[in-house]
């Protein structure tokens, strides 16, 4: 009884560990720049499919160098196109550009590199493997490659969470996320601070889709995934790193969880067409967190001055 | 010269307060309905009425129900699919289990009920703000859309999950071709544009810009801001209800969930941001641009006699609303209703240049 | 929860008193043991060095915050928590440093915001407007117009608040606040900003809203002469606590007030 729970759990884990990643993306933006990065989805996106179209005709990692260089290029086109016109607006004019931004680059990359299913073989183990066979009778379950993801996840986050708070260049970006215009009347230039942490964003956007692309082949689908990292910002409050980790667990876990536990019972309490709670579950418990603890397990508290 | 408004005193406070203090626009508007009555159909096909027509009024009052809760209280909503939705299974529902109803009662008990529901979901909107609400009614979205697609009950266990309604009649007079179903429409609209732009232009409408701009200041000046925000929600979920009931019987037919999916809501979200945020005139234009970009995207491959593919159009598609979000957002956040507006202060002086 | 309608109050008599109130954010104590009154029909000036407790203070009166410790008193009955809500119900409007209009809406419209507690029309009636709502704006209006002639802002009525320059602003948030009625009208440093003709305007302004509507006015305020010229009487704060109260004159020379102005250590 223990043993299938305990595999939904893990399994739920790794699949946590990867919504993290795409939280990640969405936490560095929005600690750096304030803007909540609505596009982050389509970023993942986005690199995923012109890595798996790369690498179908180079080696793995001169397609990988390559993508990074498309993202930093993107980077720089948000930037100059989008950010730089509307500094100073109100959050929520941000938010719905980055919306904008959203949609163009969903269309714009399925324009370039077609809207097929691709595949991304990254020479990961794809067989799963059973551990703790001596524990549980048959042992458990689990995908390798979602193990390494998670270590991959869990370097980029040590890197990142060093990077914000010991370098000269992380300090300059809390202060942009804090005020934009204190920020530059301090001398620091606003430009190149939100270029450099898209730049940022669209690497770890990058890393993102190549683990999900890996799992789930590159499509469409993919920029759902990414708005289920907003539970997971919700959770983990959206300035905190660490938050997003632990947000992404929960959330992983809790929705893995849910299917398997929760949904039989309701199943038969109302007579329903199958399970599928995993497509809501996740922002249900947002909204239930929104509602107690506004700020998120590690996000800050927001008082309103008059 | 011709847009000039001298010698139009306004004698009285409710000829200032007017919806078209100017002559000129209340002639136009007047002349535009009594156009849109009797002259359209006069030369209007069926491809007019069922691709433009008929969508594009639907999809206005969804948008001036967005509109109200998010451009004029300030609320974003990304559940709009979801309680379009909520309209339209309970219109069938309804229908289903007592036929003999009259379809006006029908489609106020779709706006009643998804009030209810907007009311429910909207009660977080008393702690959450900005986009913190808008995550929030992505889960009022992906439930609802979830509810309608596995509770067999409110699709009447068809195995297929699709539903589907049969003949629509008023008073017991047939609606079954696309003009009669367009008029239909049409005065349902003009009923519903005349209440919100009242409502708008009252007390409730200063609240809830009030609450938008500064809920600090309007708690000040005695505005409760519960009040204020569920009443947003109450009203603006009543309007999408009863789109979200036209949609499925006056323009589909038949459907699944799926056609109330949280694209539906962006789309209604990106209407409202093109057309205007804070606008009733904005929910038309921006609805009308969303439904004539993919028909004119449809045409450009023979206006070029180049082949593109259907898939290659929505991806065409994708990148233009996108493109114009960000367009509107940096050049002119008030949308294409401000843009008229403009061309209207420069008509006023026409032809002189300033 | 109802806000207190209290007992008439007489001219002269107290209408607003606070008793040993103390506030504190966190470690930072912002107001420390206050009490004083404020009579009926008087305009009483709040002064004070800078982070002195003032724009406290008035948020404590206005229900903004709620103070740890004390009580106070408005139109003879004792409140405890109260909401911003449920002061402007009793009759307490209030303004702000930072200006606190509704940027959308036009100058009229931000005053007729000023006007929802009084109007009654329920949403059915404002649904259809033609008729009892339709009456009611026209009522609204009117008075909303006299404000407007009052403060000589006709100029600028339909303008979105958002252009106007910083002093008009100003002047139509005391309209918004004139336009609820209050007995007690709290001004957050009206005149902060403002050359010397728009300071002479909005002190005259202040004092025939005193004269002819008979409101009570409390006003935080950092130019002496202007302090000294309109109010009846004035309360003096620093770090937090009450240091001295009486007329302009008897303030002007109290030793501790000189003191805490010239930054004497003590």
């Amino acid at each position: 009884m223990l043993g299938p729970i305990l595999e939904t759990l893990i399994g739920g884990l790794l699949t946590g560990v990867l919504y993290s990643l795409v939280a990640l993306g969405f936490v560095l933006i929005f600690k750096a720049s304030g803007v909540f990065n609505f596009a982050q989805g389509a970023m993942v996106l986005f690199a995923a499919l012109s890595f798996a179209r790369l690498s179908e005709f180079m080696p793995l990692v001169i397609a990988f160098a390559l993508a990074v260089l498309i993202m930093i290029a993107l980077a720089y086109a948000i930037e100059f196109l989008v950010l730089r016109h509307l500094v100073n607006q109100d959050g929520i004019i941000l938010f719905m550009a980055t919306l904008g931004i959203a949609y163009f680059l969903e269309g714009f990359g399925e324009t370039i590199w077609g809207s097929d299913i691709y595949k991304i073989r990254l020479g990961l183990p794809q067989n799963p493997i059973f551990i703790l066979e001596s524990v549980f009778p048959g042992g458990l379950l689990i995908d390798p490659s979602e193990l390494i993801a998670a270590v991959i996840c869990a370097a980029m986050v040590v890197l990142l969470a060093i990077f914000f708070q010991v370098t000269r260049v992380g300090r300059a970006l809390r202060a942009v996320a804090d005020d934009h215009q204190a920020a530059q009347s301090v001398g620091i230039p606003l430009n190149k601070i939100w270029l450099m942490v898209w730049a940022v964003a669209g690497m770890v956007a990058l890393v993102a889709g190549m683990m999900w692309g890996a799992k789930l082949g590159v499509q469409f689908s993919l920029s759902l995934v990414a708005l289920k990292a907003l539970p997971v910002l919700i959770l983990g409050g959206f300035t905190s790193i660490p938050g997003a980790i632990v947000g992404g667990l929960i959330i992983g876990a809790g929705e893995k969880l849910a299917e398997v536990m929760l949904a039989p019972v309701l199943i038969k309490t109302f007579d329903l067409a199958g399970g599928g709670i995993e497509n809501w579950f996740a922002y249900v418990l947002a909204l239930l967190f929104l509602l107690f603890r506004p700020q998120g397990l590690f996000g800050e508290r927001i008082i309103e001055r008059v | 010269m011709f847009y000039r408004e001298v010698g139009q005193f306004k004698a009285s406070y409710d000829a200032d307060q007017a919806i078209f203090p100017i002559a000129q626009d209340r002639w136009f508007v007047i002349g535009l309905v009594v156009f849109a009555f009797v002259g359209v159909p006069l030369f209007a096909g069926q491809y007019l009425y069922t691709e433009v027509l008929i969508p594009v009024l639907i999809l206005s009052i969804a948008a001036i129900g967005l509109n109200i809760l998010t451009g004029y209280c300030g609320q974003v909503s990304l559940g709009t699919g979801g309680f379009m939705a909520v309209g339209a299974y309970a219109a069938y529902n309804l229908a289903l289990r007592l036929p003999e109803t009259n379809i006006i009662l029908v489609f106020l008990f779709a706006g009643v009920m998804a009030m209810l529901v907007g009311l429910l979901f909207g009660l977080p909107s008393l702690r959450i703000k900005g986009f913190y609400l808008a995550v929030a009614t992505l889960a009022a979205q992906f439930f609802l859309e979830w509810a309608f697609a596995r509770v067999k009950w409110f699709t009447n266990y068809a195995p297929s999950g699709s539903v589907a309604v049969s003949r629509i009649e008023l008073f017991g007079y047939p609606i079954d071709t696309p003009g009669k179903t367009y008029i239909l429409v049409l005065a349902i609209v003009v009923v519903l544009t005349l209440a919100a732009k009242n409502l708008v232009r009252g007390r409730l409408g200063r609240m809830w810009m009030a609450m938008r701009d500064m809920d600090i200041a309007a708690e000040i000046i005695g505005i409760r801001p519960l009040h204020a925000k569920l009443s947003a929600f109450a009203v603006s979920s009543f309007y999408i209800g009863i789109a979200g009931a036209l949609w499925a019987f006056l323009r589909l037919g038949s459907w699944e969930p799926l056609a109330f999916d949280v694209n539906r809501s962006f789309q209604v979200l990106f209407m409202i941001i093109i057309g205007g945020l804070g606008t009733i005139l904005g929910s038309f234009l921006g609805a009308a641009f969303i439904v004539l970009v993919p028909i004119f995207l449809n045409q450009l491959p023979s206006w070029l006699g180049i082949p593109i593919s259907t898939a290659m159009i929505s991806h065409l598609e994708f990148m233009l609303f996108g493109a114009m979000i960000i367009f509107f957002l940096i050049v002119e956040p008030h949308g294409l209703a401000r843009l008229w507006a403009i061309a209207k202060e420069k008509l006023r002086l026409w032809p002189f240049p300033y | 929860m109802r806000a207190p309608h209290g007992a008439e109050i007489a001219a002269g008599d107290v209408l607003l008193a606070v008793e040993d109130v103390s506030l504190a954010f966190g470690g930072v104590k912002a107001v420390t043991g206050v009490s004083f009154d404020i009579r009926k029909g008087e305009i009483r000036a709040i002064i004070g060095p800078n982070g002195a407790g003032k724009t406290s203070m008035l948020n404590v009166i206005n229900g903004f915050y709620q103070p740890q410790r004390g009580r106070i008193t408005f139109k003879g009955k004792a409140r405890a928590q109260m909401r911003p809500y449920e002061a402007a119900l009793g009759g307490i409007a209030r303004t702000f440093q930072n200006v606190a209009l509704f940027k959308g809406m036009t100058a009229l419209d931000n005053i007729m915001a000023g006007r929802t507690l009084k109007m009654r029309r329920g949403f059915f009636w404002q649904l259809i407007r033609v008729g009892p709502a339709l009456t009611e704006e026209r009522e609204h209006r009117h008075r909303v117009e006299q404000i407007i002639d009052f403060l000589k802002i006709q100029h600028i009525r339909k303008i979105p608040v958002g252009k106007l320059p910083y002093g008009l602003q100003k002047r139509v948030e005391l309209g918004r606040a004139l336009a609820m009625e209050p007995d007690l009208l709290l001004l957050d440093e009206p005149m902060a900003g403002m050359n010397l003709e728009e300071k002479e305007d909005m002190s005259r302004f202040i004092l025939d809203v005193n004269d002819h509507y008979g409101t009570t006015i409390a006003l935080i305020e950092h130019d002496m002469g202007v302090v000294m010229d309109l109010s009846d009487r004035v309360l003096v704060l620093d770090h937090g606590v009450k240091i001295a109260d009486g007329t302009p004159a008897e303030v002007q020379a109290d030793q501790a007030v000189i003191d805490a102005y010239l930054g004497v250590s003590h």
